[in-house]
C-alpha cells in the first residue's frame, strides 16, 4: 500500500513528475545555479512551423486581429492633442475552448498522445482546464482537471464554477478542492494513480505553443497595417502568456515593446480562505504575477518555461474597477462581449495609448470567452454579495478586498508601474540563495539573461546580498 | 435515497487541519482541505453514506455521498445598474456632441 500522506507524496514529487511529463529536466541543469533555458525550449523538438501545423490540427490559431476604432476615439478624447495610439486586439476567444490557452494545451496534449499516455491531468482553475479538456476530447484522451474552487463555507468563485461546467461539458473529470496550495499533492496523487501525462501550464511544450501568437501578431500587422506594432500588452499571471508571445515576436524579428499588465490585488493573500471570495479576479493579477516573476520555479515542474522577467520591458498594474469598466466599454463601443480577466491588458493599453502619438499602434494580444459566472455582471454581483463596496469614483482609491471603484470618467483609468529593478533584485536573491560566495562568471551571465539586465547590475545586487 | 447508477457527488477530507502544510495563513489552517468529485454511484445509498463511484475517466473512488443529481446553478447575477451606466457614459463621450 502506497503511503499517501501529504509528506510522503511530496517526497516522491521528483519521480512522479519525471514520469509524467516525458522530459528529463536534470539534463538542462548547469554546474552552478543556472540551467540552459534555450536547450530546454529546443528539447520540445518542434520548430515554430511545426507548432503551427500541430495547432492547425486542433483548429487553434489564426485568430482575428481587430482594430478598436471607437475605443481609440475614446482614448484620444482623454489624451493630449496628437496623442492616442491605434488600439488593436487579438481575438483569442475565437480559439476552440475560448482563450489563448488553447495554444498552450494543444501542444501538450499532442505530445501526451504521441508518447502513448492514456490521459492528461492538469491543475488549473482557469481557462487552461477548458483548453486541455477540449484538446483531450479531440485527441481521444481522458482528462482530469483539478481546481481550487471553494472556500471553507463551500462557496465557489462563479468564474471557477463556470470553468468546471465547461470542462465537464467537454468530457473531463473535475476534482474540486477548497483553498490551499496542497492542491499540488492531490495532483501528484492522481498522476500516480492514473499514470496520465502531467499537462502542466509550465512545460516547454505549453510555452512554445504561445510563440505562434506573437508570431501571428507580427505577420498580421505587416500584411494588414503595413508595419510592426509599437507596443504589445500581455495580461500577466504565471508569465507564460508574456513569455511565449515575446519569444514569438522575436522569432518574427519584431521589436515591439512588451509590456506586462496585472490586476492589482496587493494586500490579499492567495492562500487565505477568508480572502478567497473577496477577489474578483482569479487570474491576471499581482498575486500570481509578482511572485512568478520573482521566482518562476515555484510551479509544478522543476524548471518553468515561463520566465517573464527575461522579456518584460515594463510591468504595470491596473485596478479591478478599471478592468470591469473597460470590459463593459468593449461591449458598448465595439460590440465585443468578452470575459474580464483577459481584458486586464486592455485596461492598461487604453491608458498607455494616451501617451503614444496617434500614428503608433498598441496591441492587446488576447481576449477570453464569457458566459454565466464569468462576466462583468455576475462577478460584480458576487462581489457585492460578499460585502465589497462598489461605486463610481477615482480608481486610485480602490482597496482590493474592500472596494471596487468604477472610474467615474474613462480619463481616470491609470496604470501604476511595478518597479522592475526591485523584482529583478528579488529574483537574483531567490536564485542565488546560499550560493553567493560560489558564483562563477557563467552564473552571472545566467542571472543577466534571467533578469534581462547588465553585468554591472547583477554584480551590484549580488554584492549587496 | 440514491440508486445504483445515479450521477452523484461525493466529498472527502483530503487533509485534516493538523495534516496541512505548515506554511498556510492562520485562517486557512483552521480548516481541513476538502475535495468534491462526481461519478456514477455503485450501490444504492442514502445521503451521508460512504460510497463508491466511477468517475468520467473510469476511476473508482470513494467518499461521502453529498449530492444526488448535481447540476450547475451559476448565472449572470442580479442587476448591477452601474454596468448600464458605464455603457451610457462611454457612448455619450465617444459619440455625443461637445455641449
Ligand atoms: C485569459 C487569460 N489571460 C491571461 C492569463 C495569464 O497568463 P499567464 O499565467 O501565462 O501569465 C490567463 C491565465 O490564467 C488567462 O486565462
Amino acid at each position: 500500500m502506497m503511503d499517501n500522506s501529504y509528506s510522503a507524496i511530496m517526497a516522491r514529487k521528483n519521480e512522479i513528475i519525471r514520469n509524467s511529463v516525458g522530459m528529463d529536466y536534470t539534463k538542462f541543469e548547469l554546474p552552478g545555479i543556472g540551467f540552459d533555458y534555450e536547450a530546454m525550449m529546443a528539447a520540445t523538438g518542434y520548430t515554430l512551423e511545426e507548432l503551427q501545423r500541430v495547432q492547425a490540427l486542433f483548429s487553434v490559431g489564426n485568430t482575428p486581429l481587430i482594430e478598436l476604432k471607437n475605443l481609440t476615439t475614446l482614448a484620444r478624447k482623454c489624451a493630449k492633442p496628437g496623442f492616442g495610439a491605434r488600439i488593436f486586439i487579438k481575438d483569442e476567444a475565437t480559439n476552440p475552448s475560448g482563450s489563448f490557452k488553447a495554444r498552450r494545451s494543444c501542444t501538450s496534449v499532442y505530445q501526451a498522445k504521441k508518447q502513448g499516455y492514456k490521459g492528461v491531468v492538469t491543475a488549473t482553475s482557469g481557462n487552461y482546464g477548458a483548453a486541455v479538456a477540449c484538446h483531450a476530447a479531440m485527441a481521444g484522451l481522458k482528462c482530469i482537471v483539478v481546481q481550487e474552487c471553494y472556500d471553507s463555507r463551500g462557496v465557489g468563485q462563479p468564474e471557477i464554477i463556470e470553468k468546471a461546467r465547461k470542462c465537464e461539458a467537454l468530457g473531463a473529470e473535475v476534482v474540486q478542492l477548497t483553498v490551499g496550495p496542497e492542491l499540488f499533492s492531490t495532483v501528484l496523487r492522481l498522476i500516480e494513480e492514473t499514470g496520465y501525462f502531467n499537462a502542466s501550464l509550465y512545460t516547454p511544450f505549453g510555452i512554445a505553443g504561445v510563440e505562434t501568437l506573437g508570431y501571428e501578431i507580427a505577420q498580421q500587422f505587416r500584411s494588414k497595417i503595413g508595419k510592426d506594432p509599437d507596443v504589445v500588452v500581455c495580461t500577466n499571471a504565471g508569465g507564460g502568456n508574456l513569455t511565449g508571445t515575446a519569444r514569438g515576436l522575436r522569432k518574427a524579428n519584431c521589436n515591439a515593446k512588451v509590456i506586462g499588465a496585472s490586476v492589482n490585488l496587493t494586500g490579499l493573500h492567495m492562500a487565505s480562505d477568508e480572502q478567497f471570495n473577496k477577489k474578483s479576479f482569479t487570474t491576471g493579477h499581482t498575486g500570481f504575477g509578482v511572485p512568478f516573476s520573482v521566482n518562476p520555479d515555484r510551479s509544478d515542474v522543476p524548471r518553468s518555461a515561463a520566465r517573464p522577467l527575461r522579456y518584460m520591458d515594463r510591468y504595470v498594474t491596473v485596478t479591478q474597477g478599471s478592468v470591469f469598466f473597460i470590459t463593459e466599454t468593449l461591449a458598448s463601443l465595439e460590440g465585443l462581449e468578452k470575459g474580464p480577466a483577459g481584458n486586464t491588458a486592455l485596461a492598461a493599453a487604453f491608458r498607455l495609448a494616451q501617451d503614444m502619438p496617434e500614428d503608433q499602434c498598441i496591441v492587446v494580444q488576447e481576449t477570453e470567452y464569457t458566459g454565466a459566472g464569468k462576466h462583468i455582471n455576475p462577478q460584480l454581483s458576487f462581489a457585492r454579495q460578499n460585502g465589497i463596496d462598489i461605486h463610481f469614483g477615482d480608481p486610485k482609491d480602490e482597496i482590493p478586498g474592500k472596494s471596487i471603484i468604477l472610474p467615474s470618467h474613462p480619463s481616470l483609468i491609470q496604470v501604476t508601474d511595478v518597479d522592475l529593478d526591485h523584482v529583478r533584485r528579488s529574483n537574483i536573491k531567490a536564485q542565488v540563495g546560499a550560493h553567493k560566495d560560489e558564483l562563477t562568471d557563467a552564473d552571472i551571465r545566467y542571472l543577466m539573461e534571467e533578469t534581462n539586465s547588465s553585468e554591472e547590475f547583477v554584480r551590484g545586487v549580488v554584492a549587496s546580498l | 435515497m440514491a440508486k445504483k447508477g445515479d450521477w452523484v457527488q461525493v466529498h472527502n477530507i483530503v487533509l485534516t487541519p493538523e495534516e496541512r502544510s505548515a506554511s498556510l495563513p492562520e485562517d486557512t489552517k483552521k480548516h481541513p482541505l476538502e475535495m468534491w468529485v462526481k461519478g456514477w454511484l455503485q450501490e444504492d445509498a442514502e445521503l451521508g453514506d460512504e460510497v463508491e463511484i466511477i468517475t468520467r475517466t473510469g476511476r473508482h473512488t470513494t467518499g461521502k455521498l453529498v449530492k444526488e443529481a448535481p447540476y450547475f446553478e451559476h448565472n449572470f447575477g442580479v442587476l448591477v445598474p452601474e454596468v448600464l451606466k458605464i455603457g451610457d457614459m462611454v457612448r455619450e463621450i465617444t459619440f455625443g456632441g461637445n455641449e
